[in-house]
């Protein structure tokens, strides 16, 4: 298609029309009509199951709070930032790819080099005003470093209270009495993943 | 030269005899990978990615020179076979960190690596440790380095220091298995990585060079990088406003990289500036003293209504410097008609006499050279300038030219210069007498002069020039080999000459040496837009009773500096508008940050004039100057692959009837023993550069350390400097190791020193006396 296509306003070819139903012209047909949309068969089929459910007392309903559901491991709630499990480092490198894939561009984060001439990301943000929770970041990261988490509990005054570092990153105390799951889910690796890649040799 | 034509992948190419291959594809649009040639310097042969077929036959296109009829072919499967192996082998213990390396994104390994669908390693060999080094500006990180050498070239071959070279890595030696196993190029390419790292080439612990930073804009990985911007940015997120280098005349193409200043805050910062290292170098000022700008929290119009009312009542001179845009110039230009003010701008002012009186003889208001024609001669003259400190381009230029075109030169300065000394063997440097350029001039006349056209009374014997200028008599024998198979010439005159007690006889000698003499003419402007604004604006010489300064002191002031002055104003790097380039080029350059304060243009609105925006003048410019009414927004600021320059516009010379007549030589004033010149440190031109935050320093006197020795003083002590006027200054004294001799010089750059005193009719020599406090 060009341009020019586009510009043809003719319709004509392409369409049917749909004339719609004819309009009540007097009270009575007025009055059929909203009878016949009001009451029909399955009305009493629904009230039915409702009324048999209640005297069997066989509820469904998560009774939350008290009760709460396991969420999958693909669930895409508010983001964690995960330590290395072998030093309690932070796994963020601040490559800052999370940061380009993001399509709402709502990843910030500033980074310098630090005494021992590494990187640090001195301070990571995600603004959830606009996060779509779409996962790119959590794939897109080499370092499995953004992950989702699965809290969907996100009452607060403020949405920004969840988007800091310290917000995301797993507390230090919670780390040590390892409580910081591996994650599975977005960007993790897969089970067969060392048959999907090629091995380089090593010469020590 | 003639044109030729040669095919590449059977498309016929027009190219230069003895042109690279590479940059005849280059310019015709085909590509061949390449990594380690760096245009216009020598191919170093290190990566052979550019492995091309010559009439069937195996070439380096970066170094294979183009024939009639040559037939080249880019591709095929063996050449990409051969390519494929040696992207593998640059891959074989490169450490895996894209992931924090600043070069991630705009990393030709990174890139050649994809293109070449690497995703596999046969080799391997152990790896060997190579730590970093931080050598001030610049880092180094070996691990990530290549060994292309592009960083070693182009520090030799365009900047002149020459200031690294390969070191032994002290790697395991190749195993004897892998030569069958691997291509031919790919194995002979591992065994030289294998060996080399690089190091400084004086063998010192750190790096001690002059930091023009060229080798972090060549380095194609992230191994070499500015010190300051480490870890800061990805390449990514920065956006490139192009823009001319603010600080010296050359004008440079760069790009300031920006982006937000912190999660915080949101305002743009500009993280470091980059350039088109194939085509236009940039000197350390340019590279690192970007963050000059001025910041004001609004609009101050108190100081602005005063500013107007002033203008309006009492203001009878507007004083000035250089550093601004022809549009700015402009704009003083017509308030002046106006309103009648006198526009003051020293250094202009003279810049404009001694161009005027160079027309005069040479028949044109520009001089004929340009940088290009410079690093296109074979044989290169400078007298009258700093070329080190004062115009670090033109000394590029110089460089390359001598280093590539198998070139000659001579170098008159009476401060004797180490780093231009070495650019070459086949360049002579003469410390001379102070005061002695006429006498130069003269010299050159005589001895390139063509001796039938040129008016008699200009002949002179040559011995007692030489004599005069303070040179050994075996200089023409030194000549006579040095201009062997020469045929280009240029000359470069800098700033001594503009303000020396016979500078308009020097201007008109040196136009007689335009048109007698092969030479092409160089006459450097001093500061930034010193030629535009002298081809703009009506000087005059004296201020009146009340002066509006602008980034100059008046009794009120418009000052561009932070902090500075009653009313603030926007500073270059905040501005968008056109310099006028030593090149004779009108080239734009554009605001990287915003400035909420008044600019020139508001206050001239305020006045009565009417232009939304500055760049409105553009299209104004003086046409009967050589300008073009072109809008600023069509001003084109880039190189094309074929390295041509596609910035702005060239200026239109104007052509005038000459005279011939020039005064005859007069005596050099003997200057004595104890003198002091004027002049900048490496990296600084004014209280800009001074103003960002890499380069900030305090100003001293700087010495070599032979007239250290010679004083009895150490780098650090304080000295007392004293005039026959009774002005004095006590200063510290500096080591600057890049110079030698006993002439040490004081700087202009430092607003809290005031040189001025010492050099009142602005000549750049004085006659000081020089005490260390303590010995007195
Ligand atoms: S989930 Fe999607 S929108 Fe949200 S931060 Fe990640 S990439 Fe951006
Ligand atoms: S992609 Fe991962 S490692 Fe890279 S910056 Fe984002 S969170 Fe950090
Ligand atoms: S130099 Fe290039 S390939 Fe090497 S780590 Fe840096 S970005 Fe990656
Ligand atoms: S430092 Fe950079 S430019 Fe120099 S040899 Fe290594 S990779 Fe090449
Ligand atoms: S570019 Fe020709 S050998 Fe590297």
């Amino acid at each position: 298609m060009e341009l020019r296509d586009f510009q043809n306003r003719n319709i004509n070819p392409g369409y049917i029309f749909f004339e719609g139903e004819t309009k009540p012209t007097n009270g009575w047909e007025s009055f059929k009509r909203v009878f016949k949309r009001s009451i029909k068969g399955e009305l009493f089929v629904g009230l039915w199951i409702v009324f048999r459910e209640m005297i069997r007392f066989d509820i469904h309903t998560v009774q939350y709070p008290a009760e709460k559901l396991e969420m999958s491991p693909r669930y895409r709630a508010i983001h964690k930032l995960l330590r290395l499990f072998e030093s309690g480092s932070e796994r963020c490198i601040g490559c800052g790819l999370c940061e380009k894939i993001c399509i709402s561009k709502c990843i910030r984060m500033d980074t310098h080099v630090d005494e021992k001439s590494r990187k640090v990301v001195s301070e990571y943000t995600i603004n959830f005003g606009r996060c779509i929770f779409c996962g790119y970041c959590a794939e897109v990261c080499p370092e499995l470093a953004i992950v989702h988490g699965n809290e969907y509990e996100n009452a607060s005054e403020q949405r920004a209270h969840f988007g800091l570092k310290e917000d995301m990153l797993t507390p230090l105390d919670e780390f040590k009495a390892k409580k910081q799951q591996e994650f599975p889910g977005f960007g993790a690796l897969s089970d067969h993943a060392n048959e999907t890649v090629k091995q380089t040799p090593l010469a020590y | 030269m003639s044109e030729i034509l040669i095919t590449i992948d059977g498309k016929q190419c027009v190219a230069t005899e003895g042109e690279y291959v590479l940059n005849v594809a280059r310019r015709n649009g085909i590509f061949i990978p390449a990594l380690c040639y760096v245009t216009n310097c020598s191919p170093t042969l290190a990566c052979r990615l550019c492995l091309v077929e010559v009439d069937e036959k195996r070439a380096y296109s970066c170094n294979a020179r183009a024939k009639e009829g040559m037939s080249v072919i880019t591709k095929s499967e063996e050449i990409e076979k051969e390519r494929r192996a040696i992207m593998e082998i640059y891959d074989i213990n490169h450490p895996l960190e894209c992931g924090v390396c600043d070069q991630s994104g705009e990393c030709d390994l990174q890139n050649y690596t994809l293109e070449m669908g690497v995703d596999s390693q046969r080799h391997c060999i152990p790896d060997t440790p190579r730590p970093t080094k931080n050598w001030g500006f610049i880092h180094y990180d070996a691990s990530l380095c290549i060994v292309c050498e592009r960083c070693v070239t182009v520090c030799k071959d365009m900047i002149g220091d020459a200031a690294l070279k390969t070191v032994p890595r002290g790697g395991a030696e190749l195993p004897k298995e892998w030569k069958d196993k691997t291509e031919k190029d790919a194995y002979a390419m591992w065994n030289k990585l294998q060996k080399s790292i690089i190091g400084v080439a004086s063998g010192a612990q750190t790096l001690d060079c002059t930091f023009c930073g060229e080798c972090t804009a060549v380095c194609p990985v992230g191994a070499l990088v500015g010190s300051d911007f480490q870890y800061k940015s990805n390449a990514w997120e920065l956006k490139k406003i192009p823009a001319s280098n603010p600080h010296s005349s050359d004008c440079s193409l760069l790009y300031y990289d920006v982006k937000h200043t912190s999660i915080k805050d949101d305002k743009p910062k500009i993280y470091r500036v980059s350039s088109d290292q194939n085509y236009a170098p940039l000197h350390g000022a340019a590279r690192y003293g970007y963050d000059f700008e001025n910041v004001v929290e609004g609009k101050d119009s108190t100081a602005f209504t005063k500013a107007i009312l002033l203008l309006e009542a009492r203001v009878d001179t507007i004083a000035f410097d250089s550093y601004i845009t022809n549009e700015e110039a402009f704009i003083l230009q017509k308030l002046k008609e106006k309103f009648g003010y006198r526009l003051v701008n020293e250094d202009a002012s003279t810049y404009q006499q001694f161009l005027k009186a160079f027309s005069q003889t040479s028949g044109s208001n520009l001089y004929s050279g340009d940088l290009k024609t410079v690093s296109q001669s074979n044989f290169v003259v400078s007298f009258g300038s700093a070329l080190k400190t004062d115009s670090p381009n033109a000394g590029y230029a110089m460089n390359n030219a001598l280093g590539m075109n198998k070139g000659a030169g001579l170098y008159f300065h009476p401060v004797a210069d180490p780093i231009v000394s070495g650019y070459s063997k086949n360049l002579l440097s003469i410390t001379h007498k102070v005061g002695a350029e006429e006498a130069i001039a003269y010299l050159l006349l005589n001895l390139f002069g063509n001796k039938e056209e040129m008016p008699k009374e200009l002949l002179m014997d040559v011995d007692a020039l030489l004599s005069i200028i303070g040179m050994e008599a075996d200089f023409s024998e030194k000549l006579e080999k040095l201009l062997e198979k020469k045929d280009s010439f240029s000359l470069i005159v800098g700033e001594d000459v503009y303000k020396h007690p016979k500078a308009e006889n020097i201007a008109q000698l040196l136009g007689l040496i335009e048109r007698f003499t092969p030479f092409k003419v160089v006459i450097i402007p001093s500061k930034t837009n010193t030629l535009g604004v002298s081809l703009i604006c009506d000087l005059d010489a004296q201020r009146g009773e009340y002066t509006l300064g602008y980034n100059v002191k008046g009794d009120f002031t418009l000052s561009a500096l932070l902090g500075k002055g009653d009313l603030a104003m926007p500073a270059l790097n905040q501005q968008e508008g056109t310099f006028t380039s030593m090149n004779k080029r009108v080239v734009p350059t554009n605001a990287a940050l915003s400035f909420k304060g008044y600019c020139l243009n508001d206050l001239a609105n305020a006045l009565g004039l009417e232009a939304e925006w500055t760049i409105d003048y553009t299209k104004e410019l003086p046409s009967d100057k050589g300008f073009e009414a072109r809008e600023f927004d069509s001003l084109p600021n880039t190189f094309d692959n074929s390295g041509f320059e596609n910035r702005g516009y060239l200026l239109r010379p104007l052509t005038f009837t000459c005279k011939d007549c020039v005064e005859p030589l007069s005596e050099v004033e003997n200057f004595g023993e104890e003198v002091v010149y004027q002049a900048n440190p490496v990296l600084q031109f004014s209280a800009f550069t001074n103003q960002a935050h890499q380069l900030c320093e305090a100003g001293a006197l700087y010495a070599s350390a032979e007239f250290l020795e010679h004083k009895n003083l150490k780098d650090g002590d304080m000295v007392h400097i004293t005039n026959e006027e009774g002005d004095k200054l006590v200063i510290a004294i500096k080591l600057d190791p890049h110079t030698a001799g006993l002439i040490p010089y004081l700087p202009t750059f430092d607003t809290k020193i005031d040189v001025t005193p010492f050099f009142k009719d602005g000549y750049r020599f004085a006659k000081l006396t020089i005490k260390g406090v303590n010995h007195e």
